[in-house]
């Protein structure tokens, strides 16, 4: 994985001194909460209901077995024992005392990781596929350029006041397990007509208050070209985006309001002037940064182990978390493992300091030493060999991680809602967790199959409920807690875990292309009503479907709303 | 029974570790029931002052009123929100911060 050189020790080291006296002068009262506000979110640090919160970057979703130590023991010292892991691939410690802040960074820095642009109108943690490097669909590991975007983006003077913050999202697959086209800008990696590669970008896509799907602005940008591709695209929002009205700030509306051929066109024109110059990324400079992601010494293995096979066979509980929560791998006799962090009844994302320590312990000395963040919230052992699996898995059950529902209706995502964020209107872990109680029974999620949940407690879209199959969104109703209920949406390619690495494969093919935001099915349901709302949802998919290989979404798409809104409330919505 | 519902508390978060406080008889307060009860808007006033102070003092930021609720059984908090700063995240025993032991950090 990628090491700091000697530029990035002393820029995170002085960024950290400058915070820790900006702390010192805080706390002494030579800054006010005014001047000094902008000085912590820069730096990863909000204010919640109960306690600061600080956001710390995990550049791609990638942290060695050391990183993610340190993250345990930064959560057992400075805070409550946990950790949450976000849908941006990131980590949340809800509890951090300010004091303290500055020696976290500190400890944080030791091993290469930080919080800066965690927050701000900035460009934010490049997101990617969290089966990057190992995918057995990917054209090449994306890594390497999540990792460029991310040194260009990086305190760039130009684009550190934007109108609005900028997220980047890169898959490198034929399906799109980063959601790109939810980004302001989506990459895809392909190949182009002389086989060198490239990218198709998409821009404008966001959810939030006004969720849009991106649209397609260059289908091939070659490699050597796309700094000066995204500094263009960068250059029009930050000359044209509206900076009179916070909700009209993002790119998505600025694409929406103009049109995406005057964008293009405005892109192309400032491309022209970019393109071959001091953005051009030249090969050495790709290669040195693709060496950090070289893949490690996999072994010469036969495809299938018969292991393996055997030990599924007699333990239905291990064959049930090999079905769901193993990927295929591009080379013969490996996994990717999705360890979920969604036990039953559990808070989607958390872990604690004893489990992070156990998945580290686990990649040292089965997964090269690599640990992935997922955006749905669960942590992936990239590299592991179908025959230590068993042993993987017997290790997980001894931690309490050894669920075995990635892409099922229990596998939740979540916001954390008014539990912790000032913002929210709702609370989005309770309802996820009663919602995960429901459908616990194994046999019911697998006779379900794929299906996903995701709730926002309030319209920031924190939780994507947006591109929820069926997504829930926290309300404020006359002071109550109220859910608005989606059904429809798809992150595009989605579904973890669908189609296992090691037997049969199941699940439908989204491509990429189909990302979709959901339909409101009627009016919202209360806080006691919404469980049993879903669970009609789910009910209504299971009477109609064609057949087992009809998924909930595809079901959706043939027949509409209607037989849902039907069943919800009697033709009365 | 509530035997009355117009009563107001002076809250913020504290400057050093972001902990939600009261204002109290005297002092600030985590302690929701040891709250200064706020009935007039003399009272109010002279609340949101003390309030004042205290950020400049740097004891807390963000010091704003809330409406409570006084029962029998204490005080309570009448929008949700304000319950849940004032007893914790309702997430229940699965959240792994409950039964950690970084609590013992969270001094009063
Ligand atoms: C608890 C503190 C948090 C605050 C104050 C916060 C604030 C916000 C705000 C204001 C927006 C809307 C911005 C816009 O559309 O311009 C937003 C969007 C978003 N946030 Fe958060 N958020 C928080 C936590 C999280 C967490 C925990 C996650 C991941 C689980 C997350 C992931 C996202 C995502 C994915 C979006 C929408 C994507 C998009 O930008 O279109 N946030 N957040
Ligand atoms: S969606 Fe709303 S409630 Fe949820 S974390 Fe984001 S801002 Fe907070």
């Amino acid at each position: 994985m990628y090491r700091y050189d000697e530029f990035d020790h002393a820029f995170v080291r002085d960024r950290l001194e400058q915070f820790r006296d900006q702390v010192n002068r805080r706390l002494a009262g030579d800054l006010t909460e005014e001047q000094f506000k902008p000085l912590r979110l820069m730096n990863g640090v909000y204010l919640q209901l109960h306690a600061y919160m600080l956001r710390i970057a995990i550049p791609y979703g990638t942290l060695s077995a050391r990183q993610l130590r340190k993250l345990a023991h930064v959560a057992r010292t400075y805070d409550k024992g946990y950790g949450h892991f976000t849908t941006r691939q990131n980590l949340q410690l809800h509890w951090p005392r300010l004091e303290d802040i500055p020696t976290i960074l500190e400890e944080l820095a030791e091993v290469e990781m930080h919080a800066i642009q965690t927050s701000g109108n900035c460009i934010r943690n490049v997101t990617t596929d969290h089966f990057a490097g190992a995918a057995a669909d990917e054209v090449a590991d994306p890594r390497p350029w999540a990792e460029i975007v991310r040194q260009w983006s990086s305190l760039h003077p130009e684009f550190s006041f934007l109108p609005r913050k900028f997220k980047v999202a890169v898959t490198a697959a034929a399906r799109d397990r980063a959601a790109i086209r939810v980004h302001d800008i989506g990459l895809e990696l392909r190949r182009g007509p002389d086989g060198g590669i490239g990218f198709r970008v998409f821009v404008g896509g966001g959810l939030g208050r006004t969720p849009m799907v991106g649209r397609e602005i260059r289908d091939f940008v070659p490699e050597n070209a796309l700094l000066a591709y995204l500094e263009a695209i960068l250059r029009v929002y930050n000359r044209y985006g509206r900076r009179d009205n916070k909700f009209k700030a993002r790119i998505k509306i600025l694409v929406h309001e103009r049109g995406i051929e005057e964008i293009r066109a405005g892109v192309e024109a400032e491309f022209e002037t970019l393109r071959g110059g001091a953005l051009d990324v030249p090969a050495e400079a790709r290669e040195r940064i693709a060496a950090y992601f070289a893949p490690p010494a996999f072994a010469d293995l036969p495809a299938r182990s018969a292991a393996l096979e055997a030990a599924w066979k007699a333990d239905p509980t291990f064959g049930r978390w090999i079905a769901r929560n193993t990927h295929p791998h591009k080379v013969p006799g490996y996994v990717s493992a999705t360890i979920s962090l969604k036990p039953v009844g559990g808070v989607p994302g958390d872990a604690t300091a004893a489990q992070m320590d156990a998945v580290a312990d686990l990649a040292e000395r089965y997964g090269f030493d690599e640990i992935r963040v997922s955006h749905e919230q669960n942590l992936i052992l990239p590299h592991v060999r179908k025959d230590d699996l068993r042993a993987v898995y017997d290790g997980l059950v001894a931690a309490g991680l050894a669920t075995g529902n990635a892409g099922f209706a229990t596998d939740i995502i979540a916001c954390p809602g008014l539990d912790y964020c000032a913002l929210a209107n709702a609370r989005s872990i309770p309802i996820a967790q009663r919602l995960s109680e429901r459908f616990a029974d194994a046999d019911r999620q697998a006779e379900i199959g794929d299906l996903s949940l995701k709730i926002s407690g309030c319209i920031n879209a924190c939780g994507h409920h947006h591109v929820g199959h069926i997504g829930i969104l926290g309300v404020d109703r006359k002071g109550e807690e109220f859910y608005q209920i989606t059904l429809g949406g798809a992150p595009g390619g989605e579904i973890a875990g669908a189609g296992s690495g090691v037997g049969e494969s199941g699940g439908a093919e989204i491509g990429g292309a189909d990302a979709a935001i959901g339909e409101i099915v009627g009016k919202g349901f209360s806080a006691d009503d919404v469980v049993d709302a879903v669970e009609t949802i789910v009910d209504t998919y299971l009477t109609l479907r064609e057949g087992r290989e009809e998924t909930f979404l595809a079901a959706w798409r043939r027949l509409g709303n209607a037989p849902f809104q039907e069943a919800l409330y009697g033709g009365r919505s | 029974m509530a035997y009355a519902s117009n009563f107001r508390v002076l809250t913020a978060n504290r400057l050093a570790d972001g902990r939600v406080v009261y204002l109290g008889d005297r002092d600030w307060t985590v302690d929701l029931g040891a709250a200064r009860l706020v009935q007039t808007n003399a009272d109010a006033e002279v609340a949101e002052r003390a309030g004042r102070e205290a950020v400049a003092a740097r004891l807390v930021v963000e010091p704003y009123l809330i409406d409570v609720e006084a029962e029998d059984r204490g005080v309570q908090p009448v929008r949700l929100r304000e319950r849940i700063r004032a007893g914790g995240p309702t997430t229940g025993n699965a959240v792994a911060g409950n039964a950690a032991t970084g609590a013992a950090r969270e001094t009063a």
